[in-house]
Formats: structure tokens, sequence, C-alpha cells
């Protein structure tokens, strides 16, 4: 595909500019975090709940830690949760969507019916009972993140894999004597891309806001750990008399979460070759 | 020459909410080596069908009768396990489709999809596989080809893509060709330049060719023997000489009077009247008896034995055995 053509669909959408320059910048703040002057989990009780100022530009929380430096500490965690649960969900997914999809018959319907399992199981739920026995962990949290998103990612997979296989391409590299799993390789899974990437899109700011749903009940990073989840619930305590710390890293998660839905779009767009002109 | 492919007793049918279509009624035909042959017949006769079962891609819900030989070099092909099936397609058999434009993968570059086949039956490296794919696309006659090789199906013309899916088609040099309506989805002009070049690289290799179309025009330029299919069955078969100068079956005669021609003053094109039966509940007789226009009071009670007028006309018709 022309590079041209692909910074032309990008730089024509002026929102899909805005956000993504939003969500590299708060990566690129994340990854800097270290840069500043503050210690995230340094407790100084002396200037606890202050306000905005110009030695704590976003003020500290309860404790006299530097929210600032606390949000951009939470975001590392937060983004790098979100980012590996995607990154398990969509493998499963795409793997079991694809599969049961290309074969059909009983090995669909037994994927199928497992999908259907987990999407009728109340997912926060679970997997706070679960945490009651596994080690609480960010690959534990990962992991049962990812658990109950590949379900999406799979279903999506599989009714896109139905059609694609049906494509005359698909027979044709059939016809050429092109085992199975190169088929799917090489034919099906490049022709999913779009909507992959769109459901990977969707799967990370799902991920990111179950992370912060979790971390809030207090179920998912454990303290004095930062994530923008447990920021915003140390937070809520103080939410009127200094509702800064609850709206920073709450803000955080809504910007972030929308870039990457309207980031998914964007590429979309982008990855279809049946767009380009 | 000898046959390379012999089809015996094919039939192929497919389970449909509203009964079993059946798409291909015990048809047997032989194709011989080296040579043109061309299956004709209106939509929806069972051609497409027939050449799927040759390369072996009849999908559920279709299926092939158990009784159903094809034998290719004597060995039968239906009997085939997995592993046979990937050697002998692509590599012994090969296949043009139809709509270059669904018939290539849109998210790979030509070059891959043309060395595709390479890499999949020899062991060879990808750069030479890749030497080979641009020698390809020169023989089908792309001009540019190195370039061409990185380019995407969108950027080239339907007579292009076409010309690429020849190419695709014979790379490894395949002993059997099945070019399923190669044409009809390009305009007259391309038609004629893409027919040359197949007819041209076909005499040259002394390749086998089952070609399968619905225009007359097409068979009388390339094929030397001719199988006429109606509603899943052969019902005549002959060299190109037999079919167009000495027809016997009403359904031929109906096929070549329904031909648009230039050399003659006519006032309206024939055609032929009705349509083919449903398949799902073929008639009992001869499937043509309905829109026959020299129908016998038998032939809506059985279907005609096979009648063999010359060495190498056959046809299926009550008139032919009223006059033997």
């Amino acid at each position: 595909m022309d590079r041209k053509v692909m910074k032309k669909v990008f730089f024509s959408n002026k929102m899909t500019v805005l956000c993504t320059g939003l969500l590299l910048a708060v990566m690129a703040a994340s990854l800097l975090a270290p840069l500043s002057p503050y210690d995230p989990d340094a407790v100084n009780v002396a200037e606890k709940l202050q306000g905005m100022s110009s030695k704590h530009i976003f003020g500290t929380d309860s404790l006299g830690r530097d929210t600032f430096t606390r949000a951009l500490y939470g975001g590392r965690v937060s983004l790098l949760v979100g980012f590996a649960a995607m990154c398990v969900a969509v493998f499963i997914g795409t793997f079991i969507g694809t599969v049961s999809g290309y074969k059909g018959g009983k090995v669909d319907s037994i994927c199928m019916r497992v999908v259907d399992v987990f999407l009728s199981v109340p997912s926060l739920l679970f997997i706070i009972v679960v945490y009651a026995f596994m080690p609480r962990n960010m690959v534990t949290l990962v992991l049962m993140l990812a658990s109950f998103s590949w379900t999406k990612v799979a279903r999506v997979v599989r009714a896109q894999t139905l059609t694609l296989k049906e494509r005359d391409f698909v027979t044709a590299a059939k016809a050429l004597g092109v085992g199975q799993s190169t088929v799917i390789w090489r034919h099906i899974i490049p022709n999913l891309m779009p909507q992959i990437i769109v459901a990977s899109s969707l799967s990370i700011a799902n991920a990111i806001l179950d992370e912060s749903a979790l971390s809030f009940l207090g179920y998912g990073i454990q303290l004095p750990m930062a994530s923008w989840g447990s920021m915003l619930q140390s937070a809520q305590q103080y939410i009127l008399y200094n509702p800064i710390c609850a709206v920073i890293p709450g803000s955080l998660i809504l910007i972030t979460v929308l870039c990457f839905n309207v980031m998914g779009d964007m590429l979309q767009q982008i990855l279809d070759p049946k767009l380009v002109k | 020459m000898g046959n390379i492919l012999q089809v015996e007793n094919l039939s192929v049918t497919y389970g449909t909410h509203t009964g079993e279509i059946q798409a291909v009624r015990d048809v047997s035909f032989t194709i011989e080596e080296g040579a043109v042959t061309a299956i004709v017949g209106e939509s929806g006769c069972g051609k497409s069908v027939t050449s799927k079962s040759i390369m072996g891609l009849i999908q559920k819900p279709g299926m092939v009768a158990g009784e159903s030989k094809i034998l290719f070099r004597g060995e039968n092909i239906l009997a085939y396990t997995k592993k046979q099936w990937d050697s002998y397609r692509g590599q012994k058999c090969s296949m043009i489709f139809q709509d270059a434009l669904t018939a290539l993968n849109p998210t790979m570059n030509i070059g891959r999809q043309v060395t595709e086949k390479i890499m999949a039956h020899e062991k060879i490296s990808r750069q030479k596989a890749w030497q080979e794919g641009i020698r390809m696309l020169k023989l089908v006659g792309i001009p540019n080809a190195p370039m061409r090789m990185k380019q995407y199906p969108h950027e080239f013309s339907g007579g292009m893509r076409q010309r690429v899916m020849i190419a695709i088609a014979l790379t490894l040099n395949p002993q059997l060709l099945i070019a399923d309506e190669p044409t009809t989805a390009l305009d007259v002009t391309v038609q004629a330049d893409i027919l040359d070049m197949m007819k041209g690289i076909q005499q040259e290799h002394g390749m086998t060719v089952i070609l399968i179309t619905h225009d007359l025009g097409i068979v009388a330029d390339c094929a030397r023997h001719i199988i006429v299919m109606y509603a899943g069955k052969v019902v005549e078969t002959g060299s190109a000489e037999d079919i167009f100068y000495r027809p016997a079956h009403p359904y031929t005669k109906a096929l070549l009077s329904a031909v648009p021609r230039l050399d003659l003053e006519q006032g309206h094109l024939e055609t032929i009247e009705g349509a083919p039966p449903n398949m799902a509940n073929p008639p009992k007789g001869c499937p043509f008896a309905d829109r026959c226009p020299r129908r016998l009071p038998v032939c809506g009670k059985e279907f005609p034995q096979n009648t063999r007028l010359s060495e190498s006309h056959q046809v299926c018709c009550w008139l032919q055995r009223g006059s033997e």
C-alpha cells in the first residue's frame, strides 16, 4: 500500500489526528514518568490534599503524594495492562474464531458454545471471586481480563471468516494445492485485519475500563502501586474537598478509552486496501 | 493421443431445505490429452460443478455420489487422500477462475500470489520463486513485470488481472488446465487478446485444456472436442466439426441458432423458449422435452440411451435412436 495514500487518509480527518496526538502524549508522558522529581509512593502528610500550585501542578492526594506523578505512573500500569490483555485476547480470539469459522460443523458448534458460556458469566463478579484464590499480581489480572474479552474478538472473526472462506480467492488458493493452515494464515487472516484491528482497539479500551473498575473496587492493582482506577478509589473520600484528585485519573481514563475507539475506526479505514484509490 | 481424464458416472448433489438439487447426473466423458475440449451449456446446467469435481472442490452441502469415478491417468482421484489432493491440485491440474477480481486476494501483492503455488509445491528459495513469477508474468504478456509483481490486484485492469490468473494457473506446467469461463468478465477486444494468448501457450506446451463456456463463438475458435451439457447431463459430444456442422440434438441445434451472426440478415435473434427444469425434481425423461420443438411421446417417459453416430460423435436423443 502506498505511504502517501495512508498519510492522506490519516490527515484528512481532524478528529483522528487529535486523538492519536492525545494518545501519544499520554503514552509518552507515562514512559517519561521517572523524570518527575517526586516519588509516586512517597508519603508526605505535611503536604496532603493541596490544590494546584507551582510545586504540585495537579495538587496532592490524602497522603501528600503528587497527583501528577502518580497519574503518570498509573498510566504505565493501566496502559500496560490494557495492551497485554488486548494482545492475549486478540491472539486467542483470532485463533479460535478462524478455526471455528473455517472448519465449521462440530468444531464450530463446540467453539461457539464455549464462547456463549463465557459471554453469559458476569465477568467482574467472576474475576473478583477467582481473585480470592489467585495471587494478586499483574499477570493474573491480564489473564483474567483477557479470558473474558477474547470471546468478542472470536465472534467477530468467526463471522467474517464464514464469508471469507466462500470467496473465490480462497477456493482459488485451494485449487492451487495450498494447505489448510497456509490458507488460513495467508488468505483468511490478512483479510480479517480491519475487523481484528477494530476489535483490538475496542478490547484495549474495555480492558482499561475493566482494570479501572477492578482497581476501584480494590481487586486489581494493589496499593501502594498506582493505577488510574486505584487513584480514583483513594480519591473518592475527598472528592468534594479536593475534586482534582479524582478529576485527573478520571479524565485520563476517559480520554484514553475515547482515543482508542476513534483510532480503531481510523486504522480500519487506512488498512482496508479496497478504500485506496 | 490417449485420454488424460476419464469421468465415469459422475453425480453431484446439493442438499438444501427445499430438497436435493441434482446438479450433475450420471455424467461420463473423456478428455483427450493435448487438445482443447469445450464444455458448453446454459447457466445452471452443471458445467462448473463438473469442473469443480475434477479439482476436488465440491464442498458441503455438495456431495459427490459414491459410484462416481474420475480417472486422471488411470488413477481415481475421488479416492485420493488429503495429501494426494494437495499435490494433484495446482501441480497436475490447475484452474482459471471466471472473475479474476474475486479470485485474487486483495491483501496480497501479485508477486506473492504468483509465487504462492510454486512455494507450496517445490522446495525452492523465495528469490528463485520470485524470478519464476516474473517469467510467468512476462509469458502472459504483462509489461514491466518486476514492478507489477509488487502491486496489488486493485492496481490492475480487468484484462491484466485475468492474465495474472492465467499466469498463476500456468506455473509449474500443469498437465490439465480447467478454464472456467475465463473471458466472461471481460470486454470483447480484451477477450480476443486473452484467448489468442491462451491458444498460443496451449499449443506451445501441448497442454490439455478443458474450456467451460456458454459462448459458442469462443468454442468454434479454440476447441477440438465439444461436450454439450443440459440439466446436469451430457446430451451430445463430438468433434468441433460434428457439433457445428452436424448437430444431432435439438438442444445443440437451438444453441447454435441462438448465436448472433453478423454475416446473415436476421430479423431478430433466435432464442430457446422456456427455462431449464428445476433440478430439485428433474423430469424422468429427456430434460429438454418440454422445450423441444420435435418432441416425441416417449421423450417425457424415459431418458434416451447414448447413440453413437460416428467414431467421435455421440448423442442422447430419441430422434436419433429412431433412425438407427
